[in-house]
């Protein structure tokens, strides 16, 4: 790397991911930061063991797929500056087109492994981004924003109007399992594709963290950070967007590849505004500073949903409720809340903030559960069916209809946030305590 | 386990653990629809019938194979074919062998397409498709399997006998089509002009239009222009908000005439129209109601009103979907082997609770069953929708409509 | 001829309907610089509010009550969330939006239920005001009509007549000034943010019966509202006027006229397909404008905004 290329690399405001640069040391990874990818690897080849039926696979492998969408679209919206309303659109075009390449695959006899499929559906949704990009990325902020949300619309309406491709409300669907077989696998269970789509976020993961440290990846952030700037540079911001924005559309289209492979089915959902809504909550939820935020943001948003719906049927409320809350207090999301740690924990003070936890937690933990079953019980009480009055909540049963339950809940909730309040100074203490006196405010 | 301990349990192993034992006695039944987001209503209610359904149906008579009893295990498919592919994969580790699911024919055709996938790639782990109220045609015909069943009359037989009804009317000489822009209400447009023109060549169908789903606004330049039209009577194929959309506006813009629909009940939806939709609503379906064809059918209405008041027996349907499964598994002798089960279901004429005859036709899997207009009206109603005083009454009936139909369902049935 | 006269009058509520949520969002927007993506929430609030006033005493009070109850909201949301999260920037702000959206409609759902609201006009306007040729003209909808002309003028007299009108002009272009000056900049924010959403909350109210009242009622409005504000150019609140009023026409003409793909290409000189069922173009040719008709604003909104991102009547660039 020349000097002056270094030298642009200091334009970024702001670090990017958890890991400290490594620029003096030339190269893209070194083996000391190659440790967090092989744990990763492991990790990922294991878990089928540990969790084997094929439901827990199908959800990871939504899990791997979320994750990989979920990154893509934060190289616009976390590193990039870019918000965009209509992601899924790439996504989803990706995935359609897929879906068409394994029915001929399955009908007019083409010969394609399957494992290469995700670089078809990349190129489309780059193909698609190359286009759209072209006078979308021309302004940032508000322009880019709202044109984003118009060709989302506009692509959705034309998923039920254009049946040719996208099979109106049907969809298009088709079978893996048809094209030849790779190394003995003829991906028709569950288990085969989890590798395949596992070997594909490895890949792709990894290539978005090589695309955020090249030079281009580089003068995206100077670019989000302040346009004018990176302009007297020399750079084109508009190009500069226009590239960022075409990587993150190969990425979203390799992820619908994979979502085809998965559930062998692509429908309008997939590209609407609902799930265009849905990847911006993920990765903000998971902290759009940060390389890991959508990873994080992506695995406990798909456990939300899967599983918490399981025993609420409210739980979109409980979503939205946190993701409100998230914006309002913790704007780097869940990823910034860890991130706050590795100060502390590095100046070797993280124990002093393990006494005021501790005592933080079970106020904390009553409040959520309390404020929880005050919801549920209103819940129950107004959709129950008559005589169906007695409900159980962590563990009780009791009748939803009695004032009583709804007492008690009340009062350990609001016992619950007087404690909190009295704790609050002892934490903050703590906390200035731990924090390294140059990173005081 | 309690919910609490069921809640941590599920977020530390991620509900994701090695296929759960399962009671060796109880039956169980998947309800795959949609209980949050915007149809949560329909889901909600056809989840309170099922269960109301196998309790009185079966159970409470001492179940099926001499004591086991019917469960039914409800997943929420947030009506998107995704959810619903990730509920069916649940729900087959759950070891549950029977799928119900009814909303939207967008996902009855994932559901079917994936178990057809899924029959074939595990023959050990097989599932029937008990469907129950998508009625896009193509599922009983291109697309049918050997695995799929479908207890509601499809949109062709229910077009089929409202234009035997359309025919005999000679007050009707134009007809304005109008429907959601997707494959059912294309269907039912296709339907009408071609069953329209064979029966009633005389008719002129003054307007084929559709309009984007769930998009829509304000129906009024909708109704401006079927007034215009000087139609007499208005067939739709809408559902939900677009339903009640389409129909205030109309009848504000002063259509008074016959508006045939599919869907224009219960959820809220009678109570909208309330008297505005007096002798204008009319709908095609099977089940009666008012009056209630017999004292068992009143019975068990007034038994499910009491215990869900503040639901409707919106689609009577599912009583006969329990009732035949519980007699299918019965003739087979088995809850396992799906391939008996369904066999035993193929061919099956059932005389149901609602005083018709069901036959499921062998060739195609559909169910063949009274077909009935019935009348949005306040007048002698028993069992009222929404708390209303509004429901829907027998006006006329096509007997076994549709027996004979043609189907294009090549079935493959296995070895 | 008649039918276009009906039209034109229906277009014409549908567009007035739309530019009392749009002047509020517009209004909120060039003070705050925020796009407000609740706002259709607080219309659905409005509505919601109003249906459940209506089932004890009445529509009239409703119209008058339910406004009021959602412009304090609004003003205590803005007090206590967007104010806080402003601190972070743009983006942040814009998803909290977002996430209230979200958070709202839930909250709708959880208190009344998913099913439609048998929310009605009052009787003594649930008749017709008068026909052309057979269509009639309900005398709710003059009414509504009434109402909208009603708001645009107050807001247009209170803007330019008098004081407050000033200090909020001023306060539009040079916030620190007017705060060195002595007023209560955050003040006038929150009394912004509260009267917008109390003006989405009336066109809840009147919109309620008409367009009816169930939990989608606000994402169906929510970003068509956008659209009109960035077609009409962010700030302005003629220009808001201008695009409700085009919009609403263009809707109502794209639904009315069945302009069909297939004459235009034949027109052109194409051929149709003898076998259309298996032609890769069939649904060009089956394609026809009712629709595409709900699509046409957000078509217009990118063309508008890639030839001139300022909107029609915009002065600068958003």
């Amino acid at each position: 790397m020349t000097g002056i290329e270094a030298n642009k690399n200091t334009g970024t405001k702001r670090s990017d991911d958890l890991a400290p640069h490594k620029w003096e040391s030339r190269r893209l990874i070194n083996w000391s930061s190659a440790w967090p990818w092989v744990s990763a690897m492991v990790l990922l080849l294991a878990l089928p063991v540990v969790f084997p039926s094929g439901s827990a696979i199908t959800i990871m492998n939504q899990m791997a797929i979320t994750i990989i969408f979920a990154l893509a679209y934060n190289m616009l919206l976390g590193q990039g500056g870019m918000l965009s309303f209509g992601h899924a659109v790439y996504m989803g075009l990706g995935g359609f087109f897929c879906m068409h390449v394994l029915n001929w695959v399955e009908y007019d006899g083409l010969w394609l492994p399957l494992p290469l499929l995700p670089v078809l559906g990349g190129l489309f949704g780059l193909a698609f981004a190359f286009i759209i990009g072209s006078f979308s990325t021309r302004r940032a902020g508000t322009v880019f924003a709202m044109i984003s949300l118009g060709v989302g619309e506009l692509i959705a309406a034309c998923s039920i109007i254009i049946v040719v491709f996208f099979g109106g409300e049907e969809g298009v669907s088709g079978d893996r399992s048809m094209g030849p077989e790779v190394f003995g696998f003829d991906f028709a269970q569950q288990r085969e594709v989890y590798y395949l789509i596992v070997a594909w976020l490895l890949i792709s993961t990894l290539a978005m963290y090589l695309f955020s440290r090249t030079p281009i990846g580089r003068i995206t952030n100077a670019v989000r950070d302040n346009e004018e700037r990176a302009e007297f540079l020399g750079y084109s911001q508009r190009h500069v967007r226009w590239i960022s924005f075409c990587a993150s559309g190969f990425f979203c289209g390799v992820a619908g590849a994979l979502f085809a492979v998965n559930l062998e089915i692509l429908t309008e959902e997939n590209l609407n505004t609902t799930q265009s809504g849905i990847i911006l909550l993920v990765t903000f939820l998971g902290g759009v500073g940060f390389f890991v935020g959508p990873i994080i943001g992506a695995i406990v948003f798909t456990l939300l949903q899967t599983v918490l719906s399981l025993y609420t049927e409210i739980w979109q409320l409980y979503l939205g409720i946190l993701f409100v809350l998230t914006v309002m207090f913790f704007p780097s999301g869940l990823t910034g809340l860890i991130a706050v740690h590795i100060a502390p924990w590095k100046a070797g003070k993280l124990g002093l903030l393990a006494v005021p936890y501790a005592k933080l937690i079970i106020p904390l933990l009553a409040f959520v559960l309390s404020g929880a079953a005050i919801l549920e019980i209103l819940f129950h009480a107004r959709e129950a069916s008559v005589g169906d009055e007695a409900m159980t909540l962590y563990g009780i049963t009791f009748n939803s209809h009695s004032l009583l339950p709804m007492i008690v809940a009340v009062v350990v909730a609001a016992g619950s946030v007087v404690i909190m309040k009295r704790i609050m100074p002892s934490l903050k203490e703590a906390w200035d305590a731990a924090s390294p006196v140059s990173n005081a405010p | 386990m309690n919910k609490f301990a069921k809640l941590l349990m599920g977020a530390a192993i991620a509900g994701l653990s090695a296929t759960a034992s399962f009671a060796a006695d109880n039956i169980k039944i998947a309800f795959i629809d949609p209980l949050s987001g915007p149809f949560a209503a329909t889901g909600k209610q056809g989840l309170a019938q099922y269960e109301f359904a196998a309790n009185e149906l079966v159970n409470k008579k001492g179940g099926v194979l001499g004591g086991a009893n019917f469960e039914i295990v409800a997943f929420d498919n947030k009506i998107s074919p995704k959810e619903s592919l990730i509920q069916l994969q649940v729900a087959i580790d759950q070891g549950i062998r029977f799928i119900a699911q009814g909303n939207s024919s967008g996902v009855a055709n994932a559901l079917t397409d994936a178990i057809k996938k899924h029959n074939r790639r595990n023959p050990d782990k097989r599932v029937i498709f008990l469907n129950y109220s998508a009625v896009d045609p193509a599922l009983t015909n291109d697309k049918c399997n050997f695995w799929h069943f479908r207890f509601d009359a499809n949109a062709d037989i229910k077009m089929d006998a409202l234009t035997d009804i359309i025919k005999k009317n000679e007050g009707i000489k134009k007809v304005y089509l109008i429907g959601q822009d997707y494959s059912f209400g294309k269907a039912v447009a296709a339907a009408a002009v071609k069953m329209l023109g064979a029966k009633r060549p005389d008719i002129e169908i003054v307007g084929n239009e559709l309009h984007p789903i769930g998009k829509v606004k304000d129906f009024t330049p909708y109704a401006r222009k079927i007034i215009a039209s000087g139609a007499d009577a208005m067939i739709t194929g809408n559902w939900g908000a677009d339903m009640v959309g389409l129909g205030k506006s109309v009848i504000s813009a002063g259509f008074k005439k016959p508006i045939y629909t599919y869907y224009a009940a219960s959820d809220g939806i009678t109570k909208t129209f309330g008297s505005d939709g007096e002798g204008v609503l009319k709908l095609v379906g099977e089940g009666q109601l008012n009056p209630p064809p017999n004292d068992r059918a009143d019975a068990y209405v007034k038994a499910f009103k009491a215990k869900n008041p503040d639901t409707d027996i919106g689609q009577p349907r599912i009583a006969n979907v329990i009732e035949m499964l519980a007699r299918a598994i019965e003739d087979a002798g088995t809850a396992d082997d799906m391939v008996k089960v369904a066999t035993a279901l193929e061919g099956m004429e059932h005389d149901s609770i609602w005083g018709t005859k069901v036959k499921i036709r062998e060739s195609d899997h559909q169910a063949i069953q009274n077909v009935h207009i019935l009348a949005h009206t306040k007048n002698d109603i028993a069992h009222d929708f929404d708390n209303s005083g509004f429901g829907l009454k027998v006006e006329s009936t096509v007997d076994m409509a549709s027996a004979e139909s043609p189907t294009t369902c090549k079935m493959k049935r296995p070895e | 001829m008649s039918l276009f006269i009906v039209n034109i009058l229906d277009g014409l509520v549908t567009g007035l309907l739309l530019f009392m949520l749009c002047s509020g969002l517009t209004l909120i927007f060039s003070m705050m610089g925020v796009l407000n993506f609740a706002h259709a929430s607080f219309y659905m609030l409005g509505a919601y509010f109003a249906y459940q006033i209506s089932t004890y005493v009445g529509f009239w009070p409703g119209l008058i009550i339910a406004p009021v109850i959602v412009g304090v909201l609004g003003a205590l949301i803005e007090r206590y969330g967007l104010r806080r999260v402003h601190q972070y920037g743009h983006v942040p702000e814009l998803i909290f939006t977002f996430g209230l959206a979200l958070l709202i409609e839930e909250v709708v759902q959880f208190l009344w239920g998913k099913s439609q609201k048998a929310y009605e006009e009052p009787a003594i306007l649930d008749f017709t005001a008068f026909s052309i040729a057979g269509n009639a003209f309900p005398a709710y909808k003059v009414f509504m009509i009434f109402v909208a002309i009603g708001i645009f003028l107050v807001l247009l007299y209170i803007l330019t007549k008098t004081r407050v009108g000033m200090i909020i002009q001023a306060a539009l272009t040079y916030p620190n000034t007017v705060q060195n000056l002595g007023h209560n900049v955050p003040l006038v924010f929150m009394g912004v943010f509260g009267v917008g959403t109390a003006m989405a909350g009336v066109a809840g109210v009147i919109a309620g019966p008409v367009l009816g009242t169930f939990p989608g009622m606000a994402f169906l409005l929510g970003s068509i509202v956008f659209v009109t504000i960035v077609v009409g150019g962010l700030g302005s609140l003629w220009g808001a006027l201008l695009a409700s009023l085009l919009i609403g026409w263009l809707q109502t003409f794209a639904a009315s006229y069945n302009v069909r793909m297939e004459d235009i290409l034949v027109a052109l000189g194409m051929e149709k397909p003898v076998d259309l069922a298996s032609s890769a173009l069939r649904d060009l040719w089956t394609l026809t404008l009712p629709q595409i008709g709900p699509i046409l604003p957000y078509l217009l909104m990118v063309l508008i905004l890639i030839v001139r991102p300022q909107g029609l009547l915009g002065k600068r660039e958003t």
